[in-house]
């Protein structure tokens, strides 16, 4: 069953006011992912006050970083579970987390950060993480 | 592990994903619930028989890229099994002596 959206509002707030685009349904994930170019940040928000309490703020670090991915996309787990159950299939290889996030590069995943990389570490340490990705993946293609 | 207790009231492991090795010829990787008289509480356990076509290794880093596949809702490993338990995002083969 879905969590009380006035308890989830402002975990959504804290990914969508740092310029997160929210997915919140099957159609909506399909227009962003389906043919999908470039660089972009799935990142699936989720209650678990733990794991996604250092997972938010990593994000919120690693996007101040000089190389960011050219979008980021975010859904939310046990609450738009259409949405959810949807991007999942596009990282069929990849089990279910959350949180979790996944940065694709031209419709391809190139690298995954599951919920056990994000248990126990502090927000800098998953974001070094993320930004090291992000220089790898997102940079200027020549 | 950071040093902080991941969720305040509960053991330090609680909520983490880890490997916990056994005596015998199973591996599990879930959620570390809770111990009690009973054992080891795991949540959303994926299993290694040491029986089965792939390695152990093979099974926890496979589980560790790509996510742990959860074929068991809840499991109680008795603590008389437990070898070891491991953060999977910190585990290593044991070192043989």
């Amino acid at each position: 069953m879905p969590y009380n959206p006035a308890l989830v509002a402002p975990m959504r707030a804290e990914v969508t006011q740092l310029g997160a685009r929210e997915l919140t349904t099957a159609d909506e994930v399909d227009a962003a992912l389906g043919d999908q170019r470039g660089s972009m940040l799935v990142f699936v928000n989720s209650v678990c006050g733990c794991a996604a309490g250092n997972a938010r703020p990593a994000l919120a670090l690693a996007l101040k970083h000089a190389v960011v991915p050219q979008q980021v996309v975010t859904v939310f787990a046990g609450q738009d579970l259409d949405a959810v159950a949807r991007v999942r299939q596009y990282f069929a290889d990849y089990q279910p987390s959350s949180p979790s996030m996944a940065l694709l590069r031209d419709g391809e995943v190139v690298h995954f950060v599951h919920r056990h990389q994000i248990e126990g570490r502090s927000p800098q340490a998953v974001a070094a993480d993320l930004t090291s990705a992000f220089d790898k993946f997102c940079g200027a293609v020549v | 592990m950071s040093g902080h207790v991941f969720h305040p009231g509960h053991s330090a492991l609680h909520g983490m994903t880890v490997v916990v090795e056994t005596a015998g010829a199973l591996t599990y990787v879930g959620r570390y619930d809770r111990e009690d008289s009973a054992g080891v509480h795991l949540l959303d356990v994926g299993v290694h028989d040491l029986n089965s076509a792939s390695a152990k290794e093979e099974y926890i880093l496979r589980s560790s890229k790509f996510g742990v596949r959860g074929e068991h809702r809840h499991v109680v490993v008795p603590v008389d099994q437990v070898a070891r338990i491991t953060q999977l995002a910190n585990w290593e083969p044991a070192r043989s002596s």
